[in-house]
């Protein structure tokens, strides 16, 4: 239905898909311009800066194409729409997915695969078995692991219902954080998204073994291969807080 | 002048309702300070001095920006959603019998907004990167007022940017997709995510020239003391030529449009 409905506004539905699309793209062509005066950052060339790129979009888009409205569940929870999605007998978080459920972000996601594409053509990967079969295990288990903090973020809103943006700090903070190099970062901060929030292991870990190169704090490089097991990992957290917090949910008013 | 005073009153006091929302946007732009305060030291190490900065003025344009990100509404929303829903649902109507001025009323509303964010979003971070790194403070305290006065003028013609899209509702019933696009575009040719000076060649000239450049760049220079004497006065001419032209194509607009209305069920 809300496939339908956008497509009512043809020329917003190619908008909005084109600047998805460009929104990604702008991001990207800031990294080439600054590639346009250095030769290598934290020591990646460009295709290699592009493979992280490419992944974390990929990854971000399939958490933000099927639950990136988690974002409008502060709003639900204040103007007291929630009630509606409580009476009817599907389950919540599949009806929130659903709900403006937009094509339009299709646009992300092919602007990360395309770049995803175009740096394993310019790049020289040895390409054996293993980092044949953790191509899609990494994008795969990093769309879980973004998906899971869309879903803490929004169980999240029950409790404070104007705070969608700390959820913005983690998911695209994370998508922008994870396009660079982990060598530019201090190493707390690498430390803080290996083991406390692990967004390491939506591109970072795979990928540096997919190039061949070390981990900057020493991990070694079949630990790119635990990223399924991360994923499943966050689903738990995730899914208790949202039961908690649709526990937690009255309604506005009496 | 009285009421348009009270207008940006009652939205400044509106904004400083939302104080969950403030505080979880001041840690938002925290996080991002730090991203790209490390993306921007890995590059300048590469590079010392590249566009005219050293170390230091970089990474002061990036938590400039991040105090500026909200109170110059470089992603759109505030006055803009707000103007486009009244003109999709119709209530607009409404608001052309009053006798105020219409462009007036909402700039007035935004600049009140931007107030309360310049101050509620922009100061903490900017004292948090200015503790956690070494940042290029103005030496001179008229840095300061030039400073600010050059941020209400990114405002406005931030503002003359947002009223000219959402005015688009009148044609398009769903900004949504245009709204995005212009935001896009004030992201990056504000400098937001790339100073301008870091553009090569060519492009970096034309997006110098941009009204966009107005929003952040500007102010953000003058901030680092790069503009002085005439050359100040240059800077704040470019961002009032850019708001004036851009106020008047917004009143143009408006003019065209208003006479295009259909009120329904009246």
């Amino acid at each position: 239905m809300w496939v339908r409905s956008t497509m009512a506004y043809r020329t917003s539905f190619l908008l909005m898909t084109l600047g998805n699309f460009a929104a990604t793209g702008l991001d990207f062509v800031a990294i080439a311009l600054m590639f346009s005066h250095i030769g290598s950052l934290g020591g990646f060339t460009l295709p290699e800066v592009a493979l992280l790129y490419g992944t974390t979009s990929t990854a971000f888009g399939l958490a933000d194409l099927l639950l990136g409205t988690m974002e409008r569940i502060g709003r639900r929870v204040r103007d007291g729409t929630m009630d509606t999605l409580l009476v009817r007998p599907v389950p919540i978080l599949a009806q929130v997915a659903a709900d403006r459920f937009a094509l339009r972000r299709l646009g992300r996601i092919s602007q990360g695969a395309l770049l995803l594409g175009w740096a394993l053509v310019r790049l020289d990967i040895d390409w054996t078995l293993d980092r044949v079969l953790l191509m899609p295990v990494m994008l795969l288990s990093g769309g879980v692991i973004f998906g899971s903090v869309f879903v803490l973020g929004g169980a999240f809103q029950f409790w404070a219902a104007d705070a969608s943006e700390v959820q913005n700090s983690v998911t695209y903070g994370g998508n922008t954080l994870l396009q660079y190099p982990p060598t530019i970062f201090a190493k707390e901060l690498l430390r803080g998204v290996t083991f406390v929030i692990p967004l390491a292991f939506v591109n970072w870990l795979p990928a540096l073994h997919i190039l061949g190169r070390p981990d900057p704090l020493g991990l070694p490089g079949w630990i790119g291969f635990g990223a399924p097991l991360v994923a499943a990992g966050c689903c738990a957290p995730a899914g208790l807080a949202w039961r908690a917090g649709l526990r937690a949910y009255r309604s506005t008013g009496s | 002048m009285r009421l348009y005073a009270a207008v940006a009153v009652s939205a400044f006091k509106r904004y400083a309702t939302y104080r969950i929302a403030t505080v979880a946007g001041v840690f938002t732009n925290t996080v991002f300070g730090f991203i790209l305060a490390y993306t921007y030291t890995a590059l300048w190490d590469e590079r010392p001095h590249l566009g005219g900065y050293d170390l230091s003025q970089a990474l002061t344009f990036v938590w400039l920006g991040q105090a500026l990100l909200a109170a110059t509404a470089v992603m759109g929303g505030g006055v803009q959603e707000e103007l486009q829903e009244r003109i999709r649902s119709g209530d607009i109507a409404v608001d052309l019998y009053r006798p105020v001025d219409l462009q007036l009323w909402w700039l007035a509303g935004d600049l009140g907004r931007a107030l309360f964010q310049l101050l509620g979003r922009g100061v903490v971070p900017l004292t948090l990167g200015a503790l956690a790194f070494r940042l290029t403070l103005p030496a001179s305290p008229l840095t300061w007022l030039w400073f600010l006065l050059s941020v209400t003028l990114g405002v406005c013609v931030g503002f003359a940017v947002r009223y000219l899209v959402a005015l688009a509702a009148f044609w398009l019933f769903d900004v949504a997709g245009l709204s995005m696009l212009s935001g896009l575009l004030c992201l990056f040719f504000s400098g937001m995510i790339l100073p301008l000076h870091v553009f090569p060649g060519r492009l970096g000239e034309v997006a110098r020239a941009l009204p966009w450049s107005a929003i952040l760049q500007v102010p953000a220079d003058v901030f680092l003391e790069e503009h002085r004497g005439a050359g100040l006065l240059w800077a704040f001419g470019f961002q009032a030529a850019w708001a004036v032209v851009l106020l008047a194509a917004g009143r143009l607009l408006q003019s065209v449009a208003t006479r295009k209305v259909v009120v329904q069920g009246g």
